[in-house]
Protein backbone atom coordinates (compact mmCIF):
# COMPACT_ATOMS: atom_id res chain seq x y z
CA UNK A 1 0.00 0.00 0.00
CA UNK A 2 1.24 3.27 -0.94
CA UNK A 3 1.72 5.90 1.42
CA UNK A 4 -0.37 8.23 -0.25
CA UNK A 5 -3.51 5.89 0.53
CA UNK A 6 -2.94 6.07 3.89
CA UNK A 7 -2.65 9.44 3.98
CA UNK A 8 -5.23 11.55 2.13
CA UNK A 9 -4.27 14.63 2.47
CA UNK A 10 -0.82 14.45 0.70
CA UNK A 11 -2.63 12.71 -1.64
CA UNK A 12 -1.91 14.30 -5.38
CA UNK A 13 -4.90 16.91 -6.71
CA UNK A 14 -6.17 14.75 -9.33
CA UNK A 15 -7.24 18.14 -11.16
CA UNK A 16 -10.74 18.41 -8.55
CA UNK A 17 -11.25 19.63 -5.58
CA UNK A 18 -8.77 19.44 -2.81
CA UNK A 19 -9.21 15.84 -0.65
CA UNK A 20 -12.03 15.86 1.47
CA UNK A 21 -11.70 14.41 5.11
CA UNK A 22 -15.11 13.05 4.80
CA UNK A 23 -14.43 9.99 2.72
CA UNK A 24 -11.50 7.60 1.70
CA UNK A 25 -9.47 8.18 -1.15
CA UNK A 26 -11.32 5.89 -3.35
CA UNK A 27 -10.20 2.65 -4.79
CA UNK A 28 -10.94 0.72 -8.01
CA UNK A 29 -14.24 -0.90 -6.60
CA UNK A 30 -15.63 2.95 -4.83
CA UNK A 31 -14.88 4.64 -8.23
CA UNK A 32 -16.52 2.05 -9.90
CA UNK A 33 -19.65 2.76 -7.66
CA UNK A 34 -19.35 6.46 -7.39
CA UNK A 35 -19.20 6.36 -11.39
CA UNK A 36 -22.26 4.42 -10.79
CA UNK A 37 -23.79 6.67 -8.86
CA UNK A 38 -23.05 9.59 -10.77
CA UNK A 39 -24.51 8.10 -14.32
CA UNK A 40 -27.55 7.73 -12.17
CA UNK A 41 -27.58 11.76 -11.03
CA UNK A 42 -26.54 12.51 -14.27
CA UNK A 43 -28.90 10.72 -15.60
CA UNK A 44 -31.99 11.61 -13.50
CA UNK A 45 -30.69 15.49 -13.95
CA UNK A 46 -31.00 14.66 -17.38
CA UNK A 47 -34.68 13.69 -17.90
CA UNK A 48 -35.97 16.37 -15.23
CA UNK A 49 -33.76 18.69 -18.18
CA UNK A 50 -35.80 16.78 -20.99
CA UNK A 51 -38.94 16.72 -19.23
CA UNK A 52 -39.00 20.87 -18.47
CA UNK A 53 -37.56 21.06 -22.44
CA UNK A 54 -40.25 19.11 -23.53
CA UNK A 55 -42.68 21.06 -21.60
CA UNK A 56 -41.35 23.82 -23.25
CA UNK A 57 -41.65 23.07 -26.11
CA UNK A 58 -45.30 21.43 -26.20
CA UNK A 59 -46.87 24.55 -24.94
CA UNK A 60 -44.90 25.97 -27.85
CA UNK A 61 -42.72 28.47 -26.19
CA UNK A 62 -39.77 28.20 -28.33
CA UNK A 63 -42.25 28.73 -31.10
CA UNK A 64 -41.10 31.53 -33.75
CA UNK A 65 -44.14 34.05 -32.74
CA UNK A 66 -42.75 33.61 -29.28
CA UNK A 67 -39.59 35.05 -29.50
CA UNK A 68 -40.08 37.77 -32.52
CA UNK A 69 -40.84 40.55 -29.87
CA UNK A 70 -37.37 40.45 -28.84
CA UNK A 71 -36.31 40.94 -32.85
CA UNK A 72 -37.90 44.49 -32.38
CA UNK A 73 -36.41 47.52 -31.61
CA UNK A 74 -39.29 48.99 -29.53
CA UNK A 75 -39.27 46.12 -27.42
CA UNK A 76 -34.95 45.81 -27.13
CA UNK A 77 -35.40 49.90 -26.34
CA UNK A 78 -38.03 49.16 -23.74
CA UNK A 79 -36.14 46.30 -21.90
CA UNK A 80 -32.19 48.63 -22.29
CA UNK A 81 -34.64 51.50 -20.36
CA UNK A 82 -36.10 49.29 -18.11
CA UNK A 83 -32.05 47.33 -17.64
CA UNK A 84 -31.36 51.07 -17.34
CA UNK A 85 -33.31 52.09 -14.72
CA UNK A 86 -32.54 49.44 -12.43
CA UNK A 87 -28.62 50.21 -12.73
CA UNK A 88 -29.88 53.68 -11.96
CA UNK A 89 -31.50 52.56 -8.79
CA UNK A 90 -28.64 50.43 -7.48
CA UNK A 91 -25.70 53.27 -8.42
CA UNK A 92 -27.76 55.76 -6.32
CA UNK A 93 -28.82 53.21 -3.47
CA UNK A 94 -25.27 51.87 -3.94
CA UNK A 95 -23.95 55.26 -3.41
CA UNK A 96 -26.37 56.52 -0.64
CA UNK A 97 -25.67 53.27 1.50
CA UNK A 98 -22.09 53.54 1.24
CA UNK A 99 -22.23 57.08 2.92
CA UNK A 100 -24.87 55.99 5.45
CA UNK A 101 -23.02 52.69 6.28
CA UNK A 102 -19.80 55.08 7.16
CA UNK A 103 -21.68 57.69 9.45
CA UNK A 104 -24.06 55.06 10.99
CA UNK A 105 -20.52 53.02 11.71
CA UNK A 106 -18.71 56.48 13.20
CA UNK A 107 -22.05 56.92 15.22
CA UNK A 108 -21.72 53.43 16.36
CA UNK A 109 -17.37 53.54 17.23
CA UNK A 110 -18.21 57.20 18.55
CA UNK A 111 -17.03 57.78 22.23
CA UNK A 112 -19.90 59.84 23.24
CA UNK A 113 -22.60 57.73 24.70
CA UNK A 114 -25.66 59.46 22.87
CA UNK A 115 -24.46 59.01 19.76
CA UNK A 116 -23.46 55.67 20.17
CA UNK A 117 -27.16 54.87 21.07
CA UNK A 118 -28.93 56.26 18.37
CA UNK A 119 -26.73 55.32 15.85
CA UNK A 120 -27.23 51.75 17.59
CA UNK A 121 -31.13 51.93 17.83
CA UNK A 122 -31.36 53.34 14.03
CA UNK A 123 -29.21 50.20 12.58
CA UNK A 124 -30.68 48.01 14.62
CA UNK A 125 -34.09 48.92 13.75
CA UNK A 126 -33.82 49.35 9.99
CA UNK A 127 -31.91 45.75 9.77
CA UNK A 128 -34.98 44.32 12.02
CA UNK A 129 -37.02 45.79 9.38
CA UNK A 130 -37.82 43.66 6.29
CA UNK A 131 -36.86 46.70 2.92
CA UNK A 132 -40.09 46.30 1.69
CA UNK A 133 -42.00 47.64 4.24
CA UNK A 134 -39.57 50.46 4.40
CA UNK A 135 -40.31 51.15 0.83
CA UNK A 136 -43.45 51.10 0.49
CA UNK A 137 -43.70 53.27 4.18
CA UNK A 138 -42.15 55.82 2.17
CA UNK A 139 -44.21 55.07 -1.02
CA UNK A 140 -47.62 55.05 0.38
CA UNK A 141 -47.45 57.25 3.61
CA UNK A 142 -44.74 59.77 2.55
CA UNK A 143 -46.36 60.17 -0.91
CA UNK A 144 -43.29 60.13 -3.39
CA UNK A 145 -42.34 58.80 -6.76
CA UNK A 146 -41.25 55.08 -6.52
CA UNK A 147 -37.52 55.77 -7.85
CA UNK A 148 -36.61 57.95 -4.38
CA UNK A 149 -38.83 55.44 -2.34
CA UNK A 150 -37.25 52.55 -3.83
CA UNK A 151 -33.81 54.42 -3.38
CA UNK A 152 -34.82 55.51 0.00
CA UNK A 153 -35.94 51.78 1.67
CA UNK A 154 -32.56 50.18 -0.21
CA UNK A 155 -30.37 52.83 1.72
CA UNK A 156 -31.60 52.37 4.76
CA UNK A 157 -31.17 48.58 5.19
CA UNK A 158 -28.13 47.90 3.24
CA UNK A 159 -26.52 51.15 4.41
CA UNK A 160 -27.35 49.86 8.46
CA UNK A 161 -25.88 46.51 7.46
CA UNK A 162 -22.61 47.98 5.81
CA UNK A 163 -22.26 50.16 9.05
CA UNK A 164 -21.84 46.97 10.87
CA UNK A 165 -19.47 45.53 8.55
CA UNK A 166 -17.65 48.76 8.50
CA UNK A 167 -17.74 48.41 12.42
CA UNK A 168 -16.60 44.92 12.44
CA UNK A 169 -13.56 45.34 10.47
CA UNK A 170 -12.53 48.41 12.28
CA UNK A 171 -12.83 46.65 15.58
CA UNK A 172 -11.14 43.44 13.99
CA UNK A 173 -7.99 45.55 13.57
CA UNK A 174 -5.35 44.21 15.59
CA UNK A 175 -5.17 46.14 18.62
CA UNK A 176 -1.45 47.10 18.19
CA UNK A 177 -2.48 49.39 15.70
CA UNK A 178 -4.47 51.67 17.70
CA UNK A 179 -1.79 51.46 20.11
CA UNK A 180 0.94 52.04 18.14
CA UNK A 181 -1.00 55.17 16.23
CA UNK A 182 -1.66 56.64 19.76
CA UNK A 183 2.30 55.78 20.99
CA UNK A 184 3.13 57.95 17.39
CA UNK A 185 1.50 60.91 18.89
CA UNK A 186 -1.52 61.05 16.55
CA UNK A 187 -4.91 61.76 17.67
CA UNK A 188 -8.53 60.56 17.64
CA UNK A 189 -9.47 61.23 14.12
CA UNK A 190 -5.56 60.53 12.70
CA UNK A 191 -6.10 56.59 13.79
CA UNK A 192 -8.91 56.17 12.21
CA UNK A 193 -8.59 57.95 9.14
CA UNK A 194 -4.53 56.93 8.68
CA UNK A 195 -4.40 53.58 10.63
CA UNK A 196 -7.83 52.01 11.17
CA UNK A 197 -10.32 52.29 8.62
CA UNK A 198 -7.82 51.78 5.50
CA UNK A 199 -7.22 48.76 6.98
CA UNK A 200 -10.75 48.26 7.60
CA UNK A 201 -11.76 49.09 4.05
CA UNK A 202 -9.53 46.85 2.69
CA UNK A 203 -10.50 43.49 4.71
CA UNK A 204 -13.41 44.11 4.32
CA UNK A 205 -13.78 44.81 0.55
CA UNK A 206 -15.29 41.55 -0.37
CA UNK A 207 -18.22 41.57 2.32
CA UNK A 208 -18.90 45.00 1.31
CA UNK A 209 -18.97 43.74 -2.32
CA UNK A 210 -21.24 41.20 -1.48
CA UNK A 211 -23.52 43.27 0.26
CA UNK A 212 -24.21 45.26 -2.86
CA UNK A 213 -25.02 42.13 -4.98
CA UNK A 214 -27.97 42.06 -2.38
CA UNK A 215 -28.70 45.85 -3.53
CA UNK A 216 -28.69 44.97 -6.80
CA UNK A 217 -31.24 42.23 -6.57
CA UNK A 218 -33.15 44.00 -4.18
CA UNK A 219 -33.76 46.64 -6.67
CA UNK A 220 -35.99 44.24 -8.46
CA UNK A 221 -38.47 45.41 -5.23
CA UNK A 222 -38.86 48.22 -7.17
CA UNK A 223 -41.38 46.41 -9.74
CA UNK A 224 -43.83 46.15 -6.80
CA UNK A 225 -44.13 49.93 -6.06
CA UNK A 226 -44.62 50.50 -9.96
CA UNK A 227 -41.06 51.68 -10.54
CA UNK A 228 -40.04 50.90 -14.45
CA UNK A 229 -37.30 48.95 -14.02
CA UNK A 230 -35.85 45.84 -15.84
CA UNK A 231 -38.62 43.01 -14.21
CA UNK A 232 -41.49 45.75 -14.96
CA UNK A 233 -40.30 45.93 -18.87
CA UNK A 234 -40.50 42.47 -18.72
CA UNK A 235 -44.01 42.26 -17.80
CA UNK A 236 -45.22 44.84 -20.04
CA UNK A 237 -43.81 42.62 -23.27
CA UNK A 238 -45.21 39.42 -21.45
CA UNK A 239 -48.90 40.70 -20.91
CA UNK A 240 -49.10 42.34 -24.66
CA UNK A 241 -51.68 40.30 -26.46
CA UNK A 242 -50.09 41.66 -29.64
CA UNK A 243 -46.85 39.79 -29.09
CA UNK A 244 -49.07 36.48 -28.04
CA UNK A 245 -48.44 37.14 -24.44
CA UNK A 246 -44.77 35.54 -24.39
CA UNK A 247 -44.54 34.94 -20.54
CA UNK A 248 -42.12 32.41 -20.16
CA UNK A 249 -39.39 33.46 -23.04
CA UNK A 250 -39.49 36.95 -20.98
CA UNK A 251 -39.04 34.86 -17.85
CA UNK A 252 -36.15 33.30 -19.38
CA UNK A 253 -34.70 36.44 -20.58
CA UNK A 254 -34.75 38.23 -17.70
CA UNK A 255 -33.34 35.93 -15.47
CA UNK A 256 -29.86 35.24 -17.91
CA UNK A 257 -29.30 39.05 -17.27
CA UNK A 258 -29.91 39.53 -13.86
CA UNK A 259 -28.27 36.38 -12.22
CA UNK A 260 -25.45 37.09 -14.97
CA UNK A 261 -25.05 40.58 -13.40
CA UNK A 262 -25.42 39.55 -9.76
CA UNK A 263 -23.00 36.37 -10.71
CA UNK A 264 -20.33 39.19 -12.50
CA UNK A 265 -20.57 40.90 -8.75
CA UNK A 266 -20.21 37.97 -6.83
CA UNK A 267 -17.81 36.84 -8.63
CA UNK A 268 -15.20 40.10 -8.55
CA UNK A 269 -16.21 39.70 -4.62
CA UNK A 270 -14.33 36.44 -5.05
CA UNK A 271 -11.89 37.64 -6.73
CA UNK A 272 -11.27 40.70 -4.14
CA UNK A 273 -11.06 38.12 -1.42
CA UNK A 274 -8.46 36.06 -3.04
CA UNK A 275 -6.57 38.57 -4.16
CA UNK A 276 -6.84 40.95 -0.24
CA UNK A 277 -6.02 37.53 1.54
CA UNK A 278 -2.13 37.14 -0.53
CA UNK A 279 -1.73 40.74 0.43
CA UNK A 280 0.92 41.95 2.97
CA UNK A 281 -1.00 44.91 3.92
CA UNK A 282 -3.63 42.69 5.55
CA UNK A 283 -1.31 40.89 7.93
CA UNK A 284 -3.08 43.11 11.05
CA UNK A 285 -6.72 42.14 9.77
CA UNK A 286 -8.48 39.04 9.03
CA UNK A 287 -10.27 39.26 5.82
CA UNK A 288 -13.82 39.26 5.47
CA UNK A 289 -15.43 36.86 3.61
CA UNK A 290 -17.03 37.13 0.37
CA UNK A 291 -20.80 36.21 1.29
CA UNK A 292 -23.35 38.83 2.87
CA UNK A 293 -24.20 38.06 6.30
CA UNK A 294 -26.65 40.13 8.26
CA UNK A 295 -26.27 38.82 11.49
CA UNK A 296 -29.30 38.33 14.18
CA UNK A 297 -30.47 41.09 16.02
CA UNK A 298 -27.81 41.52 19.41
CA UNK A 299 -25.53 38.96 18.12
CA UNK A 300 -21.99 41.08 17.65
CA UNK A 301 -20.44 40.56 15.05
CA UNK B 1 -53.78 52.93 19.00
CA UNK B 2 -57.43 52.72 17.52
CA UNK B 3 -56.06 51.38 14.08
CA UNK B 4 -55.21 48.45 16.07
CA UNK B 5 -58.05 47.79 18.35
CA UNK B 6 -60.55 48.45 15.77
CA UNK B 7 -58.58 46.07 12.93
CA UNK B 8 -57.22 43.18 15.79
CA UNK B 9 -58.85 40.24 13.28
CA UNK B 10 -57.14 41.83 10.06
CA UNK B 11 -54.39 42.38 11.86
CA UNK B 12 -54.15 39.09 13.27
CA UNK B 13 -55.23 37.54 10.00
CA UNK B 14 -51.96 38.74 8.16
CA UNK B 15 -49.73 38.21 11.12
CA UNK B 16 -50.98 34.38 11.42
CA UNK B 17 -50.10 34.63 7.40
CA UNK B 18 -46.79 35.80 7.48
CA UNK B 19 -46.27 33.01 10.78
CA UNK B 20 -47.69 30.25 8.53
CA UNK B 21 -45.28 31.40 5.82
CA UNK B 22 -42.42 31.52 7.24
CA UNK B 23 -42.72 28.50 9.42
CA UNK B 24 -43.92 26.19 6.25
CA UNK B 25 -40.79 28.03 3.82
CA UNK B 26 -38.00 27.27 6.88
CA UNK B 27 -39.10 23.44 6.92
CA UNK B 28 -38.56 23.15 2.77
CA UNK B 29 -35.73 25.95 3.50
CA UNK B 30 -33.65 23.45 5.92
CA UNK B 31 -34.43 20.35 4.40
CA UNK B 32 -33.50 21.01 1.01
CA UNK B 33 -30.57 23.13 2.24
CA UNK B 34 -29.46 20.23 4.45
CA UNK B 35 -29.37 17.76 1.75
CA UNK B 36 -28.13 20.05 -1.07
CA UNK B 37 -25.23 20.46 1.45
CA UNK B 38 -24.51 17.03 1.53
CA UNK B 39 -24.54 16.74 -2.20
CA UNK B 40 -21.70 19.82 -1.88
CA UNK B 41 -19.38 17.65 0.01
CA UNK B 42 -20.21 14.35 -1.95
CA UNK B 43 -17.63 12.13 -3.06
CA UNK B 44 -19.59 11.73 -5.77
CA UNK B 45 -18.98 14.62 -9.13
CA UNK B 46 -22.62 14.89 -10.27
CA UNK B 47 -23.92 15.12 -7.24
CA UNK B 48 -21.23 18.30 -6.18
CA UNK B 49 -21.78 19.79 -9.54
CA UNK B 50 -26.24 19.66 -8.67
CA UNK B 51 -25.37 20.94 -5.42
CA UNK B 52 -22.75 24.30 -6.40
CA UNK B 53 -25.40 24.96 -9.72
CA UNK B 54 -28.36 25.24 -7.05
CA UNK B 55 -26.69 27.31 -4.74
CA UNK B 56 -24.90 29.69 -7.41
CA UNK B 57 -28.53 29.99 -9.50
CA UNK B 58 -30.62 30.88 -6.16
CA UNK B 59 -28.22 33.18 -4.49
CA UNK B 60 -27.82 35.45 -7.54
CA UNK B 61 -31.63 35.21 -8.61
CA UNK B 62 -33.75 38.26 -7.07
CA UNK B 63 -36.60 37.12 -5.08
CA UNK B 64 -39.27 39.12 -6.86
CA UNK B 65 -38.25 37.17 -9.96
CA UNK B 66 -38.93 34.07 -8.60
CA UNK B 67 -42.00 34.69 -7.40
CA UNK B 68 -42.76 36.41 -10.59
CA UNK B 69 -41.65 33.41 -12.22
CA UNK B 70 -43.19 31.02 -10.42
CA UNK B 71 -47.13 32.74 -9.67
CA UNK B 72 -47.38 33.85 -12.99
CA UNK B 73 -45.26 31.20 -15.19
CA UNK B 74 -45.80 27.92 -13.86
CA UNK B 75 -50.00 27.96 -14.38
CA UNK B 76 -48.69 27.76 -18.45
CA UNK B 77 -47.90 24.71 -17.66
CA UNK B 78 -51.13 23.78 -16.42
CA UNK B 79 -49.55 23.33 -12.65
CA UNK B 80 -52.34 24.87 -10.36
CA UNK B 81 -51.84 25.38 -6.68
CA UNK B 82 -52.76 27.90 -4.26
CA UNK B 83 -50.70 30.96 -4.24
CA UNK B 84 -49.63 30.31 -0.50
CA UNK B 85 -48.01 27.43 -1.52
CA UNK B 86 -46.62 29.07 -4.95
CA UNK B 87 -45.00 31.65 -2.03
CA UNK B 88 -44.18 28.71 0.55
CA UNK B 89 -41.99 27.23 -2.80
CA UNK B 90 -40.52 30.29 -4.01
CA UNK B 91 -39.46 31.11 -0.71
CA UNK B 92 -38.49 27.74 0.51
CA UNK B 93 -36.17 27.18 -2.28
CA UNK B 94 -34.69 31.41 -2.14
CA UNK B 95 -33.40 30.23 1.47
CA UNK B 96 -32.65 26.63 0.95
CA UNK B 97 -29.48 28.04 -1.10
CA UNK B 98 -28.25 30.40 2.00
CA UNK B 99 -29.34 27.71 4.60
CA UNK B 100 -27.05 25.27 2.36
CA UNK B 101 -24.07 27.45 2.48
CA UNK B 102 -24.35 28.13 6.31
CA UNK B 103 -24.01 24.52 6.87
CA UNK B 104 -21.16 24.18 4.49
CA UNK B 105 -19.22 26.09 6.45
CA UNK B 106 -20.30 24.76 9.63
CA UNK B 107 -18.80 21.31 8.14
CA UNK B 108 -15.59 23.54 7.30
CA UNK B 109 -15.56 24.28 11.45
CA UNK B 110 -15.42 20.55 12.21
CA UNK B 111 -11.92 19.79 13.25
CA UNK B 112 -10.40 17.39 10.21
CA UNK B 113 -9.11 14.69 12.89
CA UNK B 114 -13.16 14.04 13.06
CA UNK B 115 -13.63 12.98 9.90
CA UNK B 116 -10.22 11.26 9.59
CA UNK B 117 -11.36 8.91 12.81
CA UNK B 118 -14.47 8.31 11.60
CA UNK B 119 -12.76 6.92 8.32
CA UNK B 120 -10.47 5.26 10.53
CA UNK B 121 -13.58 3.34 12.10
CA UNK B 122 -14.24 1.97 8.84
CA UNK B 123 -17.29 4.47 8.68
CA UNK B 124 -18.83 4.94 5.04
CA UNK B 125 -19.47 9.19 3.63
CA UNK B 126 -23.17 8.62 4.76
CA UNK B 127 -22.27 7.74 8.25
CA UNK B 128 -19.36 9.96 8.91
CA UNK B 129 -21.37 12.48 7.73
CA UNK B 130 -24.36 12.14 9.57
CA UNK B 131 -23.32 10.73 12.61
CA UNK B 132 -20.27 12.44 13.53
CA UNK B 133 -19.59 15.61 11.01
CA UNK B 134 -23.21 17.13 10.96
CA UNK B 135 -23.87 16.87 14.79
CA UNK B 136 -21.08 18.93 15.72
CA UNK B 137 -21.58 21.15 12.69
CA UNK B 138 -25.06 22.37 14.34
CA UNK B 139 -22.99 23.74 17.01
CA UNK B 140 -21.80 25.96 14.90
CA UNK B 141 -24.49 26.71 12.56
CA UNK B 142 -26.98 28.14 14.93
CA UNK B 143 -26.41 31.74 14.87
CA UNK B 144 -26.01 31.55 10.75
CA UNK B 145 -29.24 29.73 10.64
CA UNK B 146 -31.00 32.31 13.01
CA UNK B 147 -30.04 34.49 10.87
CA UNK B 148 -30.73 33.08 7.50
CA UNK B 149 -34.32 32.44 9.11
CA UNK B 150 -34.93 35.75 10.22
CA UNK B 151 -33.83 37.11 6.75
CA UNK B 152 -36.60 34.49 5.28
CA UNK B 153 -39.59 36.39 7.43
CA UNK B 154 -38.45 39.67 6.58
CA UNK B 155 -38.36 38.68 2.50
CA UNK B 156 -42.11 36.74 2.70
CA UNK B 157 -43.46 40.17 2.69
CA UNK B 158 -42.43 40.28 -0.82
CA UNK B 159 -45.69 37.50 -0.63
CA UNK B 160 -48.07 40.11 -0.13
CA UNK B 161 -47.43 41.94 -3.56
CA UNK B 162 -48.61 38.44 -5.00
CA UNK B 163 -52.19 37.83 -3.50
CA UNK B 164 -51.07 36.20 -0.23
CA UNK B 165 -52.60 37.11 2.72
CA UNK B 166 -49.66 38.12 5.17
CA UNK B 167 -48.66 41.36 7.51
CA UNK B 168 -48.01 43.68 5.00
CA UNK B 169 -50.76 43.27 2.71
CA UNK B 170 -53.01 44.43 5.11
CA UNK B 171 -52.14 48.17 4.38
CA UNK B 172 -53.88 48.15 1.18
CA UNK B 173 -57.58 47.65 3.13
CA UNK B 174 -56.89 49.72 6.14
CA UNK B 175 -55.87 52.40 3.84
CA UNK B 176 -59.03 51.26 1.81
CA UNK B 177 -61.27 51.97 5.03
CA UNK B 178 -59.48 55.42 5.42
CA UNK B 179 -57.24 54.60 8.63
CA UNK B 180 -54.39 57.06 9.34
CA UNK B 181 -51.26 55.27 7.37
CA UNK B 182 -48.67 56.00 9.35
CA UNK B 183 -50.59 54.39 11.93
CA UNK B 184 -51.23 51.32 10.01
CA UNK B 185 -47.54 50.95 9.26
CA UNK B 186 -46.20 51.46 13.18
CA UNK B 187 -48.39 48.38 13.54
CA UNK B 188 -46.84 46.38 11.06
CA UNK B 189 -43.75 46.95 11.89
CA UNK B 190 -44.31 46.12 15.46
CA UNK B 191 -45.49 42.97 14.09
CA UNK B 192 -42.57 42.39 12.24
CA UNK B 193 -40.40 43.44 15.10
CA UNK B 194 -42.53 40.83 17.04
CA UNK B 195 -41.48 37.75 14.62
CA UNK B 196 -37.88 38.59 14.03
CA UNK B 197 -37.23 39.01 17.77
CA UNK B 198 -38.89 35.84 18.79
CA UNK B 199 -36.61 33.91 15.81
CA UNK B 200 -33.57 35.51 17.23
CA UNK B 201 -34.11 35.46 21.63
CA UNK B 202 -35.66 31.31 20.32
CA UNK B 203 -31.94 30.91 18.38
CA UNK B 204 -30.18 32.87 20.80
CA UNK B 205 -31.50 30.49 23.66
CA UNK B 206 -30.44 27.43 21.68
CA UNK B 207 -26.89 28.87 20.81
CA UNK B 208 -26.24 29.06 24.73
CA UNK B 209 -27.67 25.69 25.23
CA UNK B 210 -25.98 23.47 22.04
CA UNK B 211 -23.33 26.80 20.84
CA UNK B 212 -20.08 25.79 20.25
CA UNK B 213 -17.99 28.07 23.56
CA UNK B 214 -16.14 30.58 21.66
Amino acid sequence: MSLTALSPKRAPRTGQDAPSALYDIPGPRARARHLVYGIVAALALLALVAWVIHLLVDTGQFAYVKWRPFGYVGVQELLLRGLGNTLKAFALAAVLALALGAVLATGRLSEHRPVRWVSTLLVEFFRAMPVLVMIFFVFVALEVQPLPALVTGLTLYNGSVLAEVFRSGVVSVDRGQREAAYALGMRKTQVMTYVLVPQAVRAMLPTIISQLVVALKDTSLGFLITYEEFLHAGRLIAINMDYTMPFIPVVIVISAVYIGLCMLLSWFANWVARRERGNLKNEAVPVGRAEAAPTMPGTRM
Amino acid sequence: MDVLTQNFSLYGEGFWGTVKLTVYSSLLALGVGVVMAGFRVAPVRALRVVGTAWVTVLRNTPLTLLFFAMLLGLPRFGVALPFELFAVLALGCYTSAFICEAVRSGINTVPVGQGEAARSLGMTFGQTLGAVVLPQAFRSVIAPIGSTLIALTKNSAIAGSFSVVELLSTYKTLSENGYSVIWSFVWIAVGYLILTLTISALFHAMERRWGVAR
